[in-house]
């Protein structure tokens, strides 16, 4: 049975406010399942807290909507107690990169292969107004009552060294872009990160569609906006580790692509390199039927109630007599 | 035979442990029962340590205050645990440090050292380690004098070794050897255990089994016969287990079907994790099965990791102590929200903050009944010694997923680092019972709601996965479908429904998994307890009964929802109520005052980071039966 976007929608209403960029983002996931081929009972759908955290909601699939800043620990419980799962992880800049944030980085050494989609929009939303850990030092948006004081963390620079085999960027009102992003991002076999670059049209009244769009920086000439999003794969750029060799190599362009911001910003895909076990794999290298009965399959209990564990060797370990 | 109380003592990382180890499986392998208690500082090497070991011919189930043999590795042994050595007992000391001036000893802290000047005054002792030893000679003990590094060059020339610095980690089997010696227990029995605890480090055996030969036959000839004390083994038609808590937990969660365990590394909880990685793999009665054993970054990532495999439907777990328990709070309340069956180990260690982070306390009752930010249901379950440690780690898996709910665990240091000898735990006094779950077959055409509203508060569940099973999670206030939802209605039927699971535990599981009764059931004497105490409380209520004391003992297992009804039936009927904790405040007194109106009349409580012994509880409760006492009993032995 081949599925539509609209087989992966719910009848909830989506209460983001109009012009919000979650509604591309969910469309282009909603779109990426369907095109990936996949059943919604075979996908999880992982939340962190904030406008982005409703997302599980308006998706046909498991939905864990969770704490704030703890996406990533359930979904790596999720994954690694039913590796079948397709988990996709989708939270806040705040979430991901403030509260979060320990579980970001070490999520990134174990490689496990789920899909990490942040949603970035420079502000925290549900709360009012205030700075998220991606609003540069010196902006004051709209509802902040003096311009952020801290520095903004780069997240493509951040996931490169904490061990993401997988790092891209796409922008939520470039919907078929961000689909594609998607689904290379669940198709790649490892832990992938994308920066989904969000407009906030209620609280970042300085990032916003137009400012992307560079509505603020006609071309004198054309009188046509000049855009600061641009597509690193239509650069020629190879984001792609194809010998284990040139890793630092790639990883240090990528390091250097994540350095542009402000007149030029690169969207697309920075880093990939499937060369790395996956958590996945690390296991079987111990437990050779991990895959194929991992923890959510194993028979725990006989047809008469007793538990399958033959005990006797651990017996015999701490026996004196 | 009399009880031999064997005390082992040492800088850290010299093998005290490993001493305690063979010492213990000796005994076990001569058809002796075992109990012992390990004590360490927070530190890696060279701050004191000591085991504490009891060896009976029948079962033991805690320490008493004294020592009949102290085997010290070092001068700072002696100086603190001579106090304890009883006068016909003995000590065994390196020659070389009889000259060691007590203040000279680097590690003693400045408070112990007021301590001893005091105790040298009191005495009249002089500063060296032999004033220390003369004064022990005089009241009846006798001084074994060892020279440790004469026998240990000499095991190093049997062995062809140049360096002493290889077999200077061997001072402990030496001093194995030595106090076997003295109590003329078989050597055989002794090389047995060296064997089976160095089972994979062949060299390491030759080399300790020479050292153990030296020690035997030094102290045969030096010493003959001088000791009064003896070990002798005697016949057992029954298989036996030596095991600490951290190991029946480990083994118990894999009776009870855990294949997912969390965690962040704690003492004393981390052992439990590192013992189950070690054995990953399962073998089962079709044939491999396999615990999947993580590492978080923190105990929140251990106990939101731990829910979510548990909606995959793996039976899941994360262990932890006090500090870590505390970061995991909110993610409590999530499963409780979300009527997770999660399981939490909780060890608890004396606390507050940091604390006594290797030491015992039982302070933490109170906050893991009402930890979390609103009101859910969840199951506390407390053990009382190694073996209930072992069924409950099985039992708490069935609580969580019958009734979905959160389950702590609560156990505590005393028990974590206690070995103690049983009888081979029967498993088939265990069964699974998974609670109501739907497959795919069972949700065809139907449209599945997780937190469908039922007469019991239970919902039918589904594993994350499952075909036709789509539903959802989220921490806000939900509809029965799982989407968010704040509707008053809807909210009132949701919180009754979770929070009616509380009854049904409350009438569904039998008293006899919640409440332990012991002694005299019409006696008016009546002692509450909960946990690691209950040991030294039967011990002590043994004893007492013997004398014509007539006394009841209530172990409260089940510690949320309290057994109220229970409770306070057995508290109508007694004139005196003698609460016995670890603690401060009598939590559980505290608790079943506030929930049955009923105070205790008496407290002992004990708060040093010492476990209670058998001798401290029994003194105390005989002074409340002879109206001799306080109402409030605060116990201090331990060191």
């Amino acid at each position: 049975m081949v599925l539509k976007m609209s087989d992966f929608k719910t009848d909830v209403f989506a209460d983001w406010c109009p012009g919000c960029g979650n509604f591309g983002i969910l469309t282009a996931l909603q779109m990426a399942l369907a095109e990936l081929g996949l059943e919604p009972h075979q996908i999880v759908i992982v939340s962190g807290i904030g406008c982005s955290g409703k997302v599980p909601h308006n998706v046909k699939a498991y939905g864990v909507h969770t704490l704030h800043g703890r996406t990533l620990p359930f979904a790596t419980g999720i994954k690694i107690a039913n590796p079948e799962l397709v988990v996709i992880a989708v939270g806040g800049d705040g979430d991901g990169l403030g509260i979060g944030a320990g579980h970001f980085v070490n999520t990134g050494r174990r490689n496990l292969d789920i899909t990490y989609i942040v949603h970035n929009n420079g502000v925290y939303g549900l709360t009012k107004g205030q700075a998220s850990p991606t609003l540069k030092l010196g902006l004051k948006t709209k509802a902040l009552p003096k311009p952020n004081i801290s520095e903004a963390i780069n997240p493509i620079a951040l996931a490169l060294v904490a061990g993401y085999t997988f790092v891209a960027r796409s922008y939520a009102y470039d919907v078929k872009h961000l689909k594609e992003t998607i689904k290379q991002g669940v198709q790649h076999s490892g832990l992938a990160f994308i920066d989904a670059l969000q407009p906030c049209p209620t609280y970042n009244d300085i990032n916003t569609k137009d400012w992307y769009a560079g509505e603020d920086r006609k071309d004198p000439a054309t009188g046509k906006p000049r855009p600061r999003l641009y597509k690193l794969e239509e650069t020629g750029y190879d984001p792609v580790v194809h010998d284990s060799a040139e890793d630092f190599e790639k990883k240090m362009a990528a390091m250097h692509k994540a350095q542009e911001w402000g007149e030029r910003i690169p969207i697309g895909v920075f880093y990939k390199n499937e060369l790395e076990p996956t958590f996945l794999q690390r296991i079987i290298g111990r437990i050779p039927f991990y895959r194929s009965d991992p923890p959510a399959k194993q028979k725990i209990s006989d047809e008469n109630g007793f538990s399958t564990a033959d005990l006797k060797e651990f017996f015999d370990e701490l026996r004196t007599s | 035979m009399k009880d031999i109380n064997w005390m082992a003592g040492g800088p850290q990382g010299a093998g005290v442990d490993s001493a305690a180890n063979i010492f213990g499986r000796a005994c076990g392998y001569g058809g002796l029962y075992v109990f012992g208690k390990r004590e360490y500082h927070s530190n890696i090497k060279g701050l004191h340590s000591y085991f504490h070991l009891r060896v009976s011919d029948h079962a033991v189930s805690a320490n008493v205050n004294d020592v009949d043999l102290l085997a010290a590795f070092d001068a700072e042994t002696v100086v603190r645990h001579i106090s304890e050595v009883v006068s016909d007992g003995g000590i065994v000391v390196d020659k070389e440090q009889v000259d060691t001036k007590v203040f000279n000893i680097p590690t003693l802290p400045t408070e112990f050292k007021n301590e001893l000047s005091k105790y040298m005054d009191q005495k009249g002792l002089g500063d060296t380690l032999s004033d220390f030893l003369d004064s022990a000679r005089r009241s009846g003990i006798h001084v074994f004098q060892v020279p440790y590094m004469d026998l240990l060059k000499q095991t190093a020339a049997k062995l062809g070794i140049d360096k002493i610095s290889t077999v200077i980690r061997m001072i402990n089997v030496l001093t194995i050897g030595v106090s076997f010696s003295l109590l003329d227990y078989d050597q055989n029995l002794v090389e047995k255990a060296i064997r089976a605890i160095f089972s994979d480090k062949p060299k390491i055996v030759d080399m300790n089994i020479v050292a153990l030969r030296q020690a035997y036959n030094y102290t045969k000839q030096t010493f003959k016969d001088e000791f009064p004390h003896r070990l002798a083994k005697i016949g057992t038609g029954e298989q036996r287990i030596f095991l600490s808590g951290n190991q029946a937990v480990a083994v118990g969660k894999i009776l009870g079907g855990c294949r997912v365990q969390t965690y962040y590394p704690i003492t004393p909880a981390a052992n439990e994790s590192e013992y189950l990685e070690a054995h990953e793999i399962l073998k089962t009665k079709t044939g491999e099965g396999a615990i999947i054993v993580v590492q978080t970054e923190d105990e929140i990532a251990a106990i939101n990791a731990a829910s979510g495999a548990a909606l995959t439907g793996a039976r899941a777990a994360t262990s932890t102590s006090g500090p870590g328990f505390s970061l995991m709070v909110e993610g409590l309340s999530w499963a409780g929200n979300d009527e997770v069956p999660v399981v939490i180990t909780y060890y608890q260690r004396g606390a507050p903050a940091t604390g006594l982070p290797t030491r015992f306390g039982q302070a933490d009752l109170s906050f893991v009944i009402h930890a979390g930010h609103g009101e859910f249901p969840r199951i506390v379950l407390a053990s009382g010694d190694i073996k209930e440690c072992f069924y409950d780690a099985a039992v708490a898996f069935n609580y969580a997923e019958r009734y979905q709910l959160p389950v702590i665990h609560l156990i505590d240091k005393a028990m974590a680092n206690s070995s103690q000898t049983y009888p081979v735990f029967d498993v088939d006094q265990f069964k699974i019972a998974r609670g109501n779950i739907l497959g795919e077959n069972e949700l065809q055409g139907q449209a599945y709601k997780r937190f469908n509203f039922t007469e019991t508060g239970i919902s039918p569940r589904v594993f994350l996965g499952t075909r036709n099973g789509v539903h959802w999670y989220t921490g806000d206030e939900h509809n029965e479908v799982g989407h968010i939802s704040e509707e008053p209605a809807n909210r009132n039927i949701m919180v009754e429904k979770r929070m009616k699971k509380l009854e049904m535990v409350d009438k569904e599981i039998p008293v006899e998994e919640k409440i332990n009764f012991f002694g005299d059931k019409n006696s008016e004497n009546l002692i509450v307890s909960w946990g690691s105490p209950k040991g030294a409380i039967l011990e002590a209520v043994n004893v007492l009964t013997a004398e014509g004391f007539s006394l009841r003992f209530m172990q409260v297992r089940m510690l949320h929802p309290l057994p109220k009804a229970h409770i306070a039936n057995a508290l109508r009927i007694a004139e005196r109520i003698i609460d016995v904790e670890n603690n401060y405040l009598g939590q559980l007194g505290g608790i079943i005052k506030e929930e049955t109106g009923i105070s205790a009349n008496f407290h002992v409580l004990k708060y040093n980071g010492r476990p209670v012994t058998t001798t401290e509880v029994y003194d105390a409760l005989r002074n409340i039966l002879r109206g001799q006492a306080l109402r409030r009993q605060v116990l201090t032995y331990g060191s």
